[in-house]
C-alpha cells in the first residue's frame, strides 16, 4: 500500500476544506486534499444564493451590524447554537467576505442611485448611496433583519470556489481528486490520518497526517427527496463514527428548503423569495402573509417548510403525478432580472422543468437540504474524542446553526468557519509533534481490508447494497421528514436497526478489476445506516419541537429539559447509537426567547445568572480571530 | 408516450486485460422529464452496477457528467430523453484521458493547464488588511468577470475543438476563456507581456482554427468565441506596439471591445 505523509490532510475539498487548505498551505505547511470529485465539482458549486455578512453596505442593509447578524442567527437556530460560536462566526464574516473579494471573488457590488426591488409580489424604490458606490452588495434572504447576504448573481458557491481553488493552486496544495476516504487511522487518542481509496484504480492508499480535516459536506442522500448531489452521503462522518470515539452532534436537526423543484429535487434559490417572489397555492393565492403576516415568505426556512406542508395538507396543493406541490411565482421581477441575477434558476427551470419562470410558475415543495448535525467540535473545530481531528462546514457541527441554519449563513460558514479553524489547525501544528505508528495503520488497514473481502466474496450473506439503501431512503423519507411524530420515528428507529443488520451481509453483484462503482455504494451503505439510526434515534428522543425538529405530538419548544445538544456515539459492534448530551451554549449572550415568527408555544428555563455571562477568555479570543495575524 | 429507449454505450474497462472497447446496448422505458442521468442512473442501479459514469450535482452546475451524446458533447444531466430520438448513443469526451466506460480524467487536465496558465489572480496577498474596507469596482466589471467566471470545465469545449484533437498540449477554449477572466480583472497585475508569454503561442489562441466548435457546445453558453478574439486582438496589439502609433494602437483597442483592461 502506498503511504503518503503530510503535515494537514483535508478530506473533502469544497470550500470549508479548500478555505483551511489554503490556510495551512500558505503558513509554510504541507497540504493534502482528497477529494471523490475535482474539487471544482465539488457540492458548494451548485450554491446559489449567497453568503452572510453584515458589511451594511446595501441601502437595505444600512445600520447593519455584526451583534443583529449574530442575534438573527442565534434566533434562526431557535437557540440550539453554540452562542460563542455564533459569535465569532458573525463577527469575522464581514472580514472573510472581503479576503475573498480581495483574491478575486466578482461579488456584485452597489451601483449608486434609485432601483426597484420586489417584496411580496409588489415594487419598493431603493436609492443605494454615492459613498458606498462599488463596495460589496447585498440581497434579501429569510429570517434576516437586514439585506446582508453577499452574492455572485446567483452562482455564488460557484465563483467563491473557483477563487479558493485557484488559490489552492497558487500555493501548492496537493489534491488527489477521485480518492475516497474509508476509514481514519488513529491509536485511541490522537487521529494520524486516513486510509482512502483510489476511485480510477481501486487501489487502497495511506495517508499519514499531523492534523485531518472532515470537511466532506452533508448526508442528504440518506433522503430519497434531497437537493444535494449525489456524493454527499456523509462519508466523512462515518469515518469519524465509525472510531467510536467521535460523536456526531444534534443529529436528528435536518433542514428542509421550501423550494426543491418538483420532480427533479433540484433546489431554487432562496434568493428567489428574498429578490420578491412569492409562493401560491393551488388556486393562485398567496398563503404565507396568512400564516406568517410579518415575514410572509421570508420566514426562516423550517417556519416556511412546515407551513407549505400545512396548506397542502389541507388539500390547497397542486396535484401532479409526483404527488402535491406549491407553486413559486418570479414573473413580475421581469426578464431582465431572471436572465441576470436568477441565470441559473432560469437555466434549471428550462432545461429541467420544461417551465420558463419569465411567464410560468415554478413547481416546488418542500425537500431535504442541510445538515445541522455532524462531527461534534469545540469552538477550535477540533472533534471531540480525538486530537488532532477538526471538522468544517456542513459536514462538523461547529454549531452555529443549533437547529435551524439561516439561508447564506451554510455557504458564509464554510469560508468562515475555514479561515479561523485554519488557523487554529496551524496554532496545533506548530506545537506538536505525532508518533506515526504502523500498529495504527495496521488496525485500520485490517478492518478495511476485512469489510472490502466480505463484500467481495459474500461470505456472510447476499444482500444487494442498492436495494438496501432505496429502503434506507423511503424509511427516513417516510418517518424522519418535516413532521415527526414518536409512532413513525419508533418505525423507523426499528426498521433502520433491521437494515443496519442485514449491511452486514452485503454482497457484490459483479466483481470488476480496477474501480467498481458497486463497491463504493456498497462500503458506504452500513454507515449511512449508521446516520440515518442516529438521526431517527435522537429524533426520538428529542420530545419537544425546535427549530427543523418538529413533533406533532410535542409541539412546545421545551427550554426547561431541552435546552442541549444531542450527542450520539457509535461503541463498536453495537447496533444502535448511544446518546449523551450536553448544554446548548457555554453561555447565553443573547437569552432564550421567542423568534418572532413560527409561533408555538415555549417551556420556560431558569438558568443561572453566571449562564449569562460572556467569560473574559471568549472576548480575547475572538479578538485575535478578528486580528490579522 | 412511454417510448423504449435503445442506449448504445461505450464500454471499456482499461483495468482488466480481457476487456474490449465495445458499444452495449440498454433497453428502458423513458418517461415524463426523463433526463440521462435518470436513465443512466436507472441502468447503473437495475441492470449493470459496474458501469463507469460520473455524476456529482444533477443539475448542470459541477460540469461532472459531459460525455458525447448521439456524436456531440453535452451534459448527460440536463439533456432531456425527449429531445432525442430512440436511439441514443453514448460516448466518453475525447481528448481527457479514459477511466473506464463514459468516464474521463477532466480533473487532472485541468488542473494541468491551471498550473501552465497561472490560473490565479496575480496580487498581493499580504496587503490585505481586515481592518481595511474592500477595494471597490464597479459592478459592471464584476458581472463582466463573472459572466466568464460561470465556465464549469465540463470539458464539452475541449472535446469538441479540432486542434485539442491534433495536438495534446493545445490550452483549449476554457483555459483562454479564464485567461480572459483574469484579464478583465482590475486584481491581477499581470500584465500583456505576462499574457503572452502563457497563451501568445499555438498552444493558445493562435493555435485555434476558429471551427466554433466550442462555443457551440458550451453548455453554460460562454462567449467563447469572443475571449479567444478578444485575446487575439490584445496580443497582437501588444507585439506591435512598438511599431504602430500609440494613438492608433489605443483606438484599436477599443474598438468593437467590451473587454479592455480597467
Amino acid at each position: 500500500m502506498q503511504i503518503f505523509y503530510t503535515d494537514v490532510l483535508c478530506i473533502g475539498a469544497g470550500l470549508a476544506g479548500e478555505r483551511v487548505a489554503v490556510e495551512a498551505a500558505m503558513a509554510g505547511f504541507e497540504t493534502i486534499c482528497l477529494s471523490i470529485v475535482p474539487p471544482r465539482r465539488s457540492h458548494s458549486s451548485a450554491a446559489q444564493g449567497g453568503m452572510q455578512a453584515a458589511l451594511g453596505n446595501a441601502i437595505m442593509g444600512d445600520g447593519d451590524s455584526p451583534d443583529i447578524h449574530f442575534q438573527d442567527t442565534v434566533k434562526g437556530s431557535d437557540w440550539g447554537a453554540d452562542q460563542e460560536v455564533a459569535r465569532i462566526f458573525a463577527d469575522t464574516a464581514p472580514i472573510v467576505m472581503r479576503e475573498v473579494a480581495h483574491w478575486g471573488v466578482p461579488w456584485n457590488r452597489v451601483v449608486a442611485g434609485t432601483h426597484t426591488y420586489y417584496k411580496g409580489g409588489k415594487p419598493f424604490e431603493a436609492e443605494e448611496k454615492k459613498e458606498k458606490h462599488g463596495l460589496i452588495h447585498a440581497r434579501a434572504f429569510g429570517g434576516t433583519a437586514k439585506w446582508r447576504t453577499c452574492y455572485t448573481a446567483d452562482g455564488t458557491g460557484r465563483s467563491v470556489l473557483n477563487t479558493l481553488d485557484s488559490k489552492c493552486l497558487q500555493y501548492g496544495v496537493t489534491i488527489h481528486d477521485r480518492t475516497q476516504a474509508e476509514i481514519l487511522i488513529h491509536d485511541g487518542e490522537n487521529c494520524l490520518g486516513c486510509i482512502a481509496r483510489c476511485m480510477r484504480t481501486g487501489e487502497l492508499r495511506a495517508y499519514f497526517a499531523t492534523a485531518t480535516l472532515i470537511a466532506t459536506g452533508g448526508y442528504g442522500r440518506c433522503y430519497s427527496a434531497t437537493t444535494n448531489a449525489v456524493i454527499c452521503d456523509g462519508g466523512g462522518q462515518i469515518c469519524a463514527l465509525d472510531t467510536g470515539l467521535v460523536p456526531m452532534g444534534n443529529m436528528e436537526a435536518v433542514q428542509f428548503h421550501p423550494t426543491g423543484t418538483v420532480p427533479t429535487d433540484i433546489l431554487v434559490t432562496e434568493g428567489c423569495r428574498g429578490d420578491g417572489g412569492t409562493l401560491l397555492d393551488v388556486n393562485e393565492h398567496r398563503f404565507m402573509p396568512d400564516y406568517e403576516p410579518e415575514k410572509a415568505e421570508l420566514a426562516s426556512r423550517d417556519v416556511v417548510s412546515r407551513r407549505m406542508t400545512e396548506h397542502m395538507r389541507k388539500g390547497l396543493g397542486v396535484k401532479s403525478p409526483y404527488g402535491d406541490h406549491l407553486w413559486l411565482d418570479i414573473r413580475h421581477l421581469g426578464v431582465k432580472h431572471i436572465t441576470t441575477k436568477l441565470r441559473e434558476v432560469y437555466d434549471i427551470c428550462t432545461n429541467f422543468l420544461g417551465v420558463n419562470p419569465i411567464d410560468q410558475l415554478i413547481p416546488v415543495r418542500p425537500t431535504q437540504h442541510y445538515s445541522m448535525g455532524g462531527v461534534r467540535t469545540n469552538r477550535d473545530g477540533a472533534a471531540y474524542g480525538l486530537k488532532g481531528l477538526y471538522a468544517a462546514g456542513e459536514a462538523a457541527c461547529w454549531d452555529m446553526h443549533g437547529f435551524n441554519r439561516l439561508g447564506g449563513n451554510s455557504l458564509a460558514e464554510t469560508v468562515v468557519a475555514g479561515r479561523y479553524i485554519g488557523k487554529q489547525i496551524v496554532k496545533y501544528l506548530k506545537g506538536a509533534s505525532v508518533n506515526f505508528t504502523s500498529a495504527a495503520l495496521r488496525d485500520a488497514e485490517t478492518k478495511l481490508n476485512e469489510r472490502i473481502e466480505d463484500i467481495v466474496s459474500g461470505r456472510k450473506g447476499g444482500e444487494n447494497a442498492l436495494e438496501l439503501r432505496a429502503e434506507m431512503r423511503e424509511t427516513m423519507m417516510e418517518n424522519v421528514f418535516i413532521f415527526r411524530n414518536g409512532k413513525d420515528l419508533q418505525k423507523a428507529v426499528d426498521t433502520l436497526e433491521e437494515l443496519h443488520d442485514r449491511a452486514n451481509r452485503i454482497a457484490l453483484q459483479s466483481n470488476i478489476p480496477g474501480f467498481n462503482p458497486e463497491m463504493s455504494t456498497a462500503l458506504r451503505l452500513q454507515g449511512m445506516i449508521k446516520l440515518c439510526q442516529c438521526t431517527a434515534y435522537g429524533a426520538l428522543q428529542r420530545t419537544e419541537s425546535r427549530g427543523a425538529h418538529t413533533r406533532e405530538d410535542f409541539p412546545e419548544r421545551n427550554d426547561k429539559d431541552w435546552l442541549n445538544r444531542t450527542l450520539a456515539y457509535w461503541k463498536e459492534g453495537s447496533n444502535m447509537p448511544t446518546l449523551k448530551y450536553e448544554d446548548a451554549s457555554p453561555y447565553y449572550e443573547l437569552p432564550p426567547g421567542e423568534r418572532g415568527y413560527g409561533g408555538g408555544k415555549i417551556i420556560p428555563n431558569e438558568l443561572p445568572k453566571k449562564k449569562f455571562e460572556v467569560p473574559k477568555e471568549s472576548l480575547e479570543n475572538l479578538k485575535e480571530a478578528k486580528s490579522k495575524g | 408516450m412511454n417510448r423504449k429507449l435503445h442506449l448504445k454505450v461505450f464500454r471499456y474497462n482499461p483495468d482488466d486485460p480481457k476487456s474490449q472497447p465495445r458499444m452495449e446496448s440498454f433497453h428502458i422505458t423513458e418517461y415524463d422529464s426523463m433526463t440521462l442521468f435518470i436513465a443512466l442512473t436507472q441502468i447503473r442501479d437495475e441492470m449493470d452496477p459496474t458501469l463507469k459514469v460520473d455524476f456529482c450535482c444533477r443539475a448542470g452546475i459541477c460540469g461532472s457528467c459531459g460525455m458525447v451524446i448521439n456524436g456531440r458533447p453535452g451534459l448527460a444531466c440536463h439533456t432531456q430523453t425527449k429531445d432525442l430520438p430512440n436511439e441514443i448513443t453514448l460516448h466518453p469526451l475525447p481528448v481527457f484521458k479514459l477511466l473506464g466506460d463514459l468516464s474521463v480524467d477532466t480533473g487532472t487536465w485541468f488542473r494541468g493547464v491551471g498550473t501552465k496558465i497561472e490560473s490565479w489572480v496575480h496580487s498581493n496577498d499580504a496587503a490585505f488588511d481586515p481592518a481595511d474596507e474592500e477595494m471597490r469596482m464597479e459592478n459592471e466589471v464584476a458581472e463582466q468577470i463573472f459572466e466568464l467566471d460561470r465556465c464549469i470545465e465540463c470539458g464539452c469545449c475541449i472535446a469538441a475543438c479540432g486542434t485539442a484533437r491534433m495536438r495534446e498540449d493545445f490550452l483549449g477554449a476554457a483555459s483562454i476563456n479564464r485567461i480572459a477572466r483574469f484579464y478583465i480583472d482590475p486584481r491581477d497585475q499581470r500584465s500583456e507581456d505576462d499574457y503572452y508569454d502563457v497563451i501568445g503561442n499555438d498552444q493558445g489562441v493562435f493555435g485555434c482554427m476558429g471551427l466554433l466548435g466550442c462555443e457551440d457546445v458550451c453548455p453554460k453558453h460562454i462567449p467563447l468565441q469572443d475571449q479567444l478574439g478578444i485575446m487575439r486582438r490584445m496580443l497582437t496589439l501588444n507585439s506591435v506596439k512598438g511599431i504602430l502609433p500609440k494613438a492608433v494602437i489605443n483606438a484599436l483597442k477599443h474598438k468593437g471591445c467590451c473587454h479592455e483592461k480597467h
